[in-house]
């Protein structure tokens, strides 16, 4: 059982705060990702349990074992890191075996678990190769397997795949998916890539400025964005924002149009999702700015009362710039944020 | 380009193509055509090295070096130039490469000021230092030994060994010695298995360079020992009222070794002050 709980951990580097207070339980054999733009903390709390970092408060906990406090070979972690960090002096083979050298296993049992995970990580031809004469992918391919092979609690990974052109990335992601649930190990998974997080996780943790925002299961935290910020982060166009006026008893207005809302509040804004939109006879009036054919959709940009406002159509649509769309949401898909807190009201 | 350079005409710029080759021509000149001159008088007969006008083609006659190798006392300081070389190889290395790592790898408050005292070490003139550290040395018993002056040269090689090792260690990734650590190496065996057999080709060149160091001070050498001088000492010493010719092989036997090591080790020594050479 690997469950890691991490208790009250903050971090400064000198008076810069980087993580503030962060309380988080993942589950024995969850796939768990860090998700956040660059500078979020979420690179420095993995670094933490790893052991590559002191929190400055807080504690680690690791299969109901106190970790803060130990060296990083100690943890019951391996890692996987955003450069590979395959050792250019050694071969593939050694690579994979430098922690069960470093354990003292006998030679066959080093033979038999490196030739087990090159084989799970399609690398079996290139054991005798040297760092040097490898692809990245195949680099990241030596990383994951040497991670593997120590058959750790915990697998840590700091944007493995970012360094990837955007094909090998795709491959690498349902790859790395799949030999991880097969592994049965509990694993972090830090990116700033949103689909990489909604592909892999069974639950991501969504960062920003040194806190967690939300952690959630990817579809709970792309249809119920716990605050303004995660709503505009996450999705590729991100959400449609409005504000709305209260109309009295749960009823509110947006951009004309007459909404059942949260029962109490005063201006509160109203979010879409710009695929949550089709035409309709009736519905806000969008001046369409910008017309983007996506192949699989049609992106328009549009103006709706001076607010900015996206729509993801069917591609047979011809829209022109200029033309004035009825746009009506989907129902029970539209979601209420308070502008004080930013956090999102029921 | 920069608007600057729009301005600068074909002309301006054929111009400072030439004084850019001009100065690379009389730099290569300023070092290479003493050495050649040298080469050309050791491999000269006596006569030829005193008549005048002078031959720029070299008759490989080897009367001087031969003369060298059968001179009384020659092969002692040869043997106490090289264990003087040797010990301030291994002494400026082994305090030097720790340091180096310090600073490459650790943040700790005067950092950049410890960066610049190393170089400053080097400022300080040896002759203002000779003569206390002459009655130093007797006093504790070091003056005329090898390991006594090894120390001396040691203090000279150092600021260099910390410098190249520093941006050795530099350029190894931290992520390296980080993986190290996750797969079960502590501080140490991360360093002997991992940074150890990467960084080894470049502290080999450090050491050749302190042995050079060492292999070309004469000041101290000539200051600190008596008996068991150095080969530059030696030949300082002995070469004073000697013939041209055999000044001119005395100079030759000096500059050939440094020469072929700061060739070997030439990349290295660029990597010191930032230049990358690969």
């Amino acid at each position: 059982m690997a469950e890691i709980r991490i208790k009250n951990v903050a971090k400064n580097f000198g008076s810069y705060q980087a993580l503030h207070d962060i309380n988080l339980t993942i589950a024995d054999q969850e796939f768990m990702v860090l998700l956040g733009a660059s500078g979020c903390g979420k690179s420095t709390l993995l670094r933490i349990i790893a052991g590559l970092e002191t929190a400055t408060t807080g504690e680690v906990w690791i299969s109901g074992r106190r970790v803060d406090h130990l060296s990083p070979k100690d943890r019951g972690i391996s890692m996987v890191f955003q450069n590979y960090a395959v050792f250019p002096h050694l071969t593939v083979f050694e690579n994979i075996g430098f922690g069960l050298r470093m354990q003292k296993l006998p030679d066959d049992e080093v033979k038999r678990r490196v030739e087990r995970t090159a084989g799970l990580m399609h690398i079996e031809q290139l054991l005798k190769r040297y760092s040097g004469e490898l692809s990245g992918g195949q680099r990241q391919r030596v990383a994951v397997a040497r991670a593997l092979a120590m058959e750790p609690d915990v697998i840590l990974m700091d944007e493995p795949l970012s360094n990837l052109d955007a094909l090998l990335r795709m491959e690498m992601r349902a790859e790395l998916k799949g030999v991880l649930a097969e592994s049965r190990t509990t694993a972090i998974y830090v990116t700033h890539d949103q689909v990489e997080a909604m592909s892999m996780a069974d639950r991501i943790s969504v960062m920003h400025q040194g806190k967690i925002v939300q952690a959630a299961s990817p579809i709970e935290v792309y249809r119920d964005p716990a605050a303004e910020f995660v709503a505009s982060f996450i999705g590729n166009p991100p959400m449609n924002f409005l504000p709305a006026e209260a109309a009295g008893s749960g009823r509110w207005t947006v951009a004309g149009q007459s909404f059942e809302g949260p029962a109490n509040g005063k201006d509160l804004k109203w979010a879409i999702r710009p695929e949550d939109l089709r035409i309709a006879d009736q519905g806000f009036g969008a001046r369409a700015k910008v017309v983007e054919p996506l192949g699989a959709h049609l992106l328009v940009t549009c103006d709706v009362e001076g607010h900015q406002f996206r729509a993801v159509l069917d591609s047979e649509l011809s829209v022109k710039p200029g033309d004035v769309l009825t746009l009506a949401p989907q129902e029970g898909r539209g979601r209420w944020f308070d502008p004080e807190t930013t956090l999102s009201v029921a | 380009m920069t608007a600057v350079a729009d301005v600068v005409t074909p002309d301006a710029r054929k111009a400072g193509r030439g004084l850019y080759w001009a100065g690379v021509i009389l730099l290569c000149a300023w070092v290479i055509i003493p050495l050649y001159l040298l080469f050309v008088n050791t491999m000269s007969s006596p006569d030829t090295v005193n008549s005048f006008p002078k031959s720029f083609i070299p008759e490989f006659n080897m009367g001087s070096l031969e003369f060298f190798m059968g001179f009384q006392g020659m092969l002692r300081a040869l043997w106490n130039s090289v264990l003087v070389a040797l010990m301030t190889m291994v002494m400026s290395i082994a305090i030097g490469a720790p340091a180096g790592y310090a600073l490459s790898r650790f943040d700790f408050r005067g950092k950049e000021l410890f960066r610049l005292l190393i170089l400053l070490t080097r400022a300080f003139p040896l002759p203002l230092l000779a003569l206390p550290l002459a009655v130093l040395f007797i006093r504790t018993g070091l003056d005329d030994t090898a390991f006594g002056l090894a120390l001396v040269h040691t203090t000279l090689a150092i600021p260099f060994a910390v410098l190249i090792t520093f941006s050795l260690f530099s350029g190894i990734p931290l992520e390296l010695e980080e993986a190290a650590w996750t797969l079960g190496c502590t501080r140490l065996t991360a360093f002997t298995k991992v940074i150890l057999p990467l960084v080894l080709p470049g502290i080999t060149a450090s050491a050749i360079f302190a042995f050079v160091i060492s292999w070309n001070e004469v000041f101290a050498a000539a200051v600190l020992t008596i008996e068991n001088r150095t080969l530059p000492a030696f030949l300082l010493q002995t070469l004073g009222e000697a013939p041209l010719h055999l000044k001119f092989a005395g100079g030759f036997i000096l500059v050939v070794p440094a020469l072929i090591f700061i060739f070997a080790v030439r990349k290295y020594l660029f990597a010191m002050w930032g230049i990358a050479n690969r």
